[in-house]
């Protein structure tokens, strides 16, 4: 981040949200980088940056977008980098309806069930033979988190046009898709003066290039949205047509949410994936682990997921050690299986019909910290017994005696019958372990002090948890009792608690040879035979030589600017992913400026500054012979090197799935008619129908004008999310001691508010008060002729601690992005008026009111596909696994 | 590392040497003195994370300020306290912030927020128990930045901008401490020696020793020394004599992120501060400037400067301080001379009544 020439912050607010790292964006600048700001409100980060754009909530597509045809009209792409390394030249099937020709809906789209299917997307040719077909399961089960780390699968011959002049090549589909995403669009859709679009579209083309690199930073206000995953893919399609991924001061930097998310996603606490990427099985669609294992590799296919049995195989050893042989399939049938939407949204709803009986909170506080707070309270107080472990306690705990549904008469604490077992936890400064950043780098924490009283670490709660279940299983015959009797369970432990050594968990995450012991050293070691054992084969080298390599801590002034020695990154130490792309195609770097990993060819290697990412002593000139399957199908000029085609997706024929290009919907709660189709919203978001669920109406439907008003809501420097850490403890509850609501002086003074006096907020959910902020932060924009008011609530208010508030996020309904099940919790719409909101009953009376006035029925939800936009049933529905 | 045992007894009176004296350590007597240590406070990379002033409660043990929402921006510390060695002023304005387009032009905006727009909207809301438009002032720390030395009045800082339309907005963020000053009027005053001069050229409050007067209070020039309300004593920033000391970085520099504050050898930290100061002027930044770095200003130059990017009553510092015992001499010599006169009177008088 330092070495950029230019850096875009949009969907982040970096210096408040990440101050530690945002000391690399002041290292840039201090260089002499240019620092942009995109946001809704002016920040902490604004405050530093050297241009703010305001921006309306939701938005964000079409101002990127925009950007992309900047770049396309002017044709300042890097066109080298762009023919080379990305898809752009590749031909797509004739069978291909854009958006941009059917009013915002894609071909292919299924009404019946809301979603694609994906056979018309595919590149020319592979009609039947690649891709998902069928889409509506994988929505289901969020298949489209897998691709974090690598790309969807795609038949290995595609045809390419090396002119790009094919009309239907990628980069003319890509051109006539953003056509009218212009400068006007971006001041009528986004609320952003066209001149100062065009100051950002300057500086970011003009500080791209062989000489120059521009990075990009984006963190959860991109991601809550119902299409957050392409508004990721449009900022990943401008650095790829710039040519700034796999460079030094490139890429698109995701900054994940707090400490270690990066790790709980590579050693998942998701109900979808298992460690290092690899997919829950499906009962139906991955009855043995031949079916599993060949549903990741895709056989024939390019790429290193070829490995994909090695590392599934490894992992099921290091689970059920000697009882997994390659006789048994590695004891695969003792996984659990996915038989369907098992997320957290969904279990709350379950949680409120009464069909999950037990629930578990670690580290988190959904009282105060998801969205639909109600719901959250609800759905937690109908259950039989609810364990919380957290360091203090928190509203998720006490929700049944103090929560706001009490008040109301909703939860009646005498007969609410969940039992709440309160364990506290040690901090992180209690126990050893990593924290895995978001730049993959994993770091070692030494324990500081004893946890006090009864305050343990989840190493150890889990450890003995596990080992007490096992002790009353045992002597068990039942057949499903296996799958914990035959667990390696069998980590050392030390002190008065009998702690497990945090270490010896590394190792096996690590890996190890199951015949020597020896720990493994990188993941190309990994056999599908049983000889090896990886609890997540991305970490593989975390332990090599038996030292813990995320403990190194050489200073910085003792190495050079990569700092290979400190820490540890995954994979293989690798500190920048796709670095083959710092060099050009016969592997010299494009320039001396930005010189990072090249061939050398009287060495007949890759080297440089960082392990590079490619086979290393593959040449640039390497083609392929005919039939080539895995990572000898990748050409020496293919640095994408976990895609199936090796080249950086412009367009995606599968993999996503709401769209093989970005598209403006807008948000599912919105003042606004979208301006630029028919189509309002994403018409494949997730949506819950469910009598405590319900969605403000947004233009083409009546009454959107009871909620007039856009709010957002995000963190503040001095609280830590649901604010478990931080209301909790004097020196910080002090520095923001209130919850607040931040207003421009316009909104103030259009709905009579008053600095530092009260205002209520309204939506179908609930009403909630807070202080009021008037700032001149906060400004009206001019949207299509209206102007658009937006509000300001920072998440982190609950009933408990030294400091309490109402709750921002108990105003947000349940509407999820169809890729990954993440909630649309950054932007909603609400009604303000003064003074302090009811209490009791009388609460419930106002949001009913609003809820009446609205037209909102419960468990009614709104149209999927925006009444008038013609929709042709796809050609061909294929049989869920793209066959015809 | 000077030994404290060699210092000679020094009458704290004469502890403050002339404008562009030598070393304030070895003024106040000690023997072969480190170099003078100080903070340099570059807010044109301060991003108000406010780790400064959590740090410094932590290392130090300073008891809570207070859960009070101030409404001065994110500022809900209010000032330098008993209780906050570490303050970071937040200052909302609606000016130009050097950008090539400003921050809202083109965006529909109205009056920037102030009294004036407050007062328009409180013809139509209930009541709320809130004047509009005034600085509550009930908090006391609100109440005193208001009163505060150079402070704008009737507002929260920033906010008395004209009526024009808002097109440009800049929030400036700065990290208060002591200023450590070379002529120190609270070191000058105290009666008991609580205050001292360390070998490191800082000027630091013996807790054990204070015996709760005040009159430091009011010879602050800044207002930053200040007493605890439940027990009397004066309490402010020892810049981390306990860790400097050892040989650490003070908290607060150790724990700021963008290294808005830094810690070293005073001499060193000038010239870093020149240095950055032209810079930013190169860039586009006419208004950068330093404040308390000058060994001839009215303090004989600040232990603690700053880099500011606007006058230093926006950010509610004193334009031009001055040691408070500045006149003291001649007052002192005056008084003598009077007294003299008034003893030659009253002996020329008896001496008349004899005749």
């Amino acid at each position: 981040m330092a070495n950029a020439d230019v850096i875009v912050i949009q969907g982040s607010n970096m210096a408040e949200a990440h101050p530690v790292g945002f000391q690399w964006v002041m290292e840039a600048k201090r260089r002499g980088a240019k620092v942009f700001h995109v946001d809704p409100r002016f920040t902490r980060t604004s405050a530093v940056a050297d241009a703010y754009l305001p921006i309306r909530a939701g938005t964000d597509i079409a101002l990127l977008g925009a950007v992309v045809n900047h770049i396309l009209s002017n044709e300042l792409d890097f066109r080298e980098y762009v023919l080379a390394y990305t898809n752009a030249a590749t031909i797509v099937s004739d069978d291909f309806v854009d958006a941009e020709d059917a009013d915002g809906i894609f071909s292919g789209f299924d009404p019946a069930t809301a979603s694609y299917v994906q056979d018309s997307w595919q590149y020319a040719g592979h009609e039947r033979d690649s891709g998902s077909g069928h889409t509506g399961e994988e929505r289901e089960t969020a298949a489209g988190l897998r691709h974090e780390s690598h790309g969807a699968p795609v038949a290995r011959q595609v045809r390419r046009d090396e002119t790009l002049q094919h009309p239907r090549c990628v980069y003319q589909i890509l051109k006539r898709h953003f056509a009218r995403y212009t400068p006007e669009m971006v001041e009528r859709v986004c609320g952003v003066p066209r001149e100062k679009f065009l100051e950002l579209a300057r500086a970011w083309t003009e500080n791209s290039g062989r000489e120059r690199t521009g990075c990009l930073i984006y963190s959860v206000g991109w991601t809550q949205h119902t299409v957050g995953v392409q508004y990721i893919r449009t900022g990943a399609i401008i650095q790829l047509l710039l040519g700034n991924v796999g460079r030094p001061g490139g890429g698109v930097m995701a900054l994940r949410g707090h400490a270690s998310i990066q790790g709980s996603t590579d050693i998942p606490t998701l109900f979808n994936l298992l460690p290092g990427y690899l997919p829950m099985p499906h009962h139906a669609r991955h009855p043995d682990f031949d079916a599993w294992v060949d549903s990741i590799r895709h056989p024939s296919q390019k790429g290193f997921w070829g490995g994909a049995r090695a590392y599934a195989a490894s992992l099921l050893k290091a689970y059920w050690g000697d009882a997994a042989t390659p006789e048994n399939d590695f004891c695969y049938g003792r996984l659990p299986r996915l038989t369907g939407d098992h997320g957290t949204y969904q279990q709350v709803l379950n949680m409120i019909d009464g069909k999950v009986k037990g629930y578990f909170l670690l580290g988190q506080n959904p009282a105060v910290g998801s969205a639909h707070g109600r719901a959250q309270r609800l759905g937690m107080a109908n259950l039989d017994w609810l364990v919380v472990r957290d360091l203090f306690m928190i509203e998720s705990a006490t929700f049944w005696q103090r929560g706001p549904e009490v008040a109301t008469g909703e939860i009646v604490p005498e007969q609410c019958a969940t039992e709440v077992f309160f364990l506290p936890a040690a901090s992180h400064v209690e126990k050893e372990g990593t924290f895995t950043q978001t730049q993959r780098l994993l770091q070692w924490r030494e324990k500081a002090v004893d946890p006090p009283g009864d305050a343990r670490s989840e190493l150890w709660f889990f450890y003995h948890l596990g080992r007490r279940i096992r002790e009353k299983l045992a002597g068990s015959t039942l057949p499903r009792d296996r799958a914990l009797l035959d667990l390696t369970w069998n980590y050392p432990t030390h002190g008065r608690h009998a702690e497990p050594d945090a270490e010896a968990v590394l190792r096996e995450i690590n890996g190890y040879d199951t015949t020597s012991g020896r720990p493994l050293s990188a993941f190309t070691e990994a056999r599908d035979d049983g000889t090896t054992a990886i609890g997540c084969w991305i970490y593989t080298g975390v332990y090599a030589d038996g030292v813990n390599q995320a403990a190194r801590r050489r200073p910085g002034h003792e190495q050079d600017w990569v700092a290979a020695e400190w820490g540890w990154a995954w994979p293989a130490n690798r500190r920048l992913l796709y670095n083959r792309a710092s060099a050009d195609p016969q592997g010299h770097p494009w320039s001396e400026r930005k010189r990072y990993v090249w061939w050398d060819a009287d060495a007949g290697r890759w080297t440089g500054r960082d392990v590079p990412d490619f086979e290393v002593t593959k040449p640039p000139s390497y083609r392929p012979p005919e039939g080539a399957t895995g990572p000898a199908a990748l050409a020496g000029d293919d640095p994408f090197i976990m895609q199936s085609d090796g080249k950086g997706w412009l367009y995606a024929p599968s993999g996503v799935l709401d769209g093989p290009l970005p598209t403006h919907y807008e948000p599912a709660e919105s003042p606004v008619r979208n301006p630029l189709y028919g189509q309002q919203a994403n018409p494949t978001r997730k949506m819950y129908s469910h009598p405590v669920n319900s969605t403000n109406p947004s233009p083409p439907q009546q009454h959107d004008q009871v909620f007039p008003y856009v709010f957002t809501v995000s963190r503040l420097t001095e609280h830590h999310t649901a604010g478990g850490m931080s209301r909790t403890v004097a020196p910080l509850a002090e520095l923001q001691p209130e919850m607040f609501v931040e207003v421009s002086p316009e909104l103030a003074a259009l709905a009579g508010l008053t600095h530092l006096g009260w205002a209520h907020l309204i939506s179908a959910r609930a009403a909630i008060e807070a202080r009021v902020l008037v700032t001149d932060r906060l400004v009206p924009l001019s949207v299509d002729g209206r102007v658009i008011h937006q509000l300001w609530l920072p998440y982190h208010f609950g009933f408990e601690g030294l400091v309490t508030g109402d709750s921002a996020n108990d105003l947000l309904g349940i509407t999820l992005d169809p890729n990954v099940l993440i909630q649309e919790s950054k932007i909603g719409t609400c009604d303000v008026r003064p003074g302090r909101r009811p209490t009791g009953t009388a609460l419930r009376e106002l949001v009913q009111d609003y809820r009446s006035r609205a037209g909102i029925v419960p468990g009614v939800l709104p149209p999927a596909v925006t009444p008038g936009v013609p929709v042709d049933p796809p050609r061909s529905t294929g049989d869920g696994e793209g066959n015809p | 590392m000077a030994d404290p045992r060699s210092r000679p007894a020094a009458p704290a009176s004469s502890s403050a040497p002339a404008a562009g004296a030598a070393d304030p350590a070895t003024a106040a007597g000690w023997v072969d003195a480190p170099p003078r240590m100080g903070f340099f406070t570059d807010t044109s990379v301060c991003i108000g994370c406010k780790a400064c002033e959590v740090a410094c409660k932590e290392w130090n043990g300073v008891p809570t300020s207070g859960l009070d929402l101030l409404g001065m921006s994110y500022d809900n510390t209010g000032a330098l306290t008993a209780n906050s060695w570490r303050h970071v002023a937040f200052v909302e304005q609606p000016r130009p912030a050097g950008h090539a387009t400003g921050s809202f032009a083109g965006n529909p905006t109205g009056d920037p927020a102030g009294a004036a727009s407050a007062a328009r909207s409180a013809g139509t809301t209930n009541p709320t128990g809130t004047e509009p438009g005034v600085l509550p002032g009930q908090p006391p720390v609100a109440a005193r930045m208001t009163e505060f030395l150079g402070m704008p009045a009737a507002g929260p800082p920033g906010r008395t901008g004209s009526a024009e339309e808002r097109s440009d907005f800049r929030w400036l963020m700065m990290s208060d401490v002591c200023k450590h000053c070379t002529r120190a009027g609270c070191l000058d005053v105290c009666p008991t020696g609580a205050l001292f001069r360390t070998e490191f050229g800082t000027v630091v409050v013996q807790e054990d020793t204070c015996n709760g007067c005040g009159y430091c209070v009011s010879a602050c020039p800044y207002g930053v020394i200040d007493r605890r309300a439940d027990d009397g004593r004066v309490w402010k920033c020892t810049l981390c004599y306990d860790r400097i000391g050892a040989g650490l970085t003070p908290a607060c520099a150790q724990a700021c992120p963008t290294e808005s504050i830094q810690y070293g050898p005073l001499d060193e930290l000038r010239e870093r501060a020149a240095a950055r100061v032209a810079t930013l002027r190169e860039r586009g930044e006419p208004q950068a400037q330093l404040y308390g770095h000058d060994p001839h200003d009215g303090v004989g130059g600040d232990g603690a400067f700053f880099l500011l990017l606007d006058e230093p009553e926006v950010y509610g510092l004193p334009p031009d301080p001055q040691v408070t015992t500045r006149d003291l001499p001649a007052m002192w010599r005056r008084a003598g001379l009077a007294a003299l006169a008034m003893t030659a009177a009253a002996v020329g008088a008896f001496l008349g009544g004899r005749r």
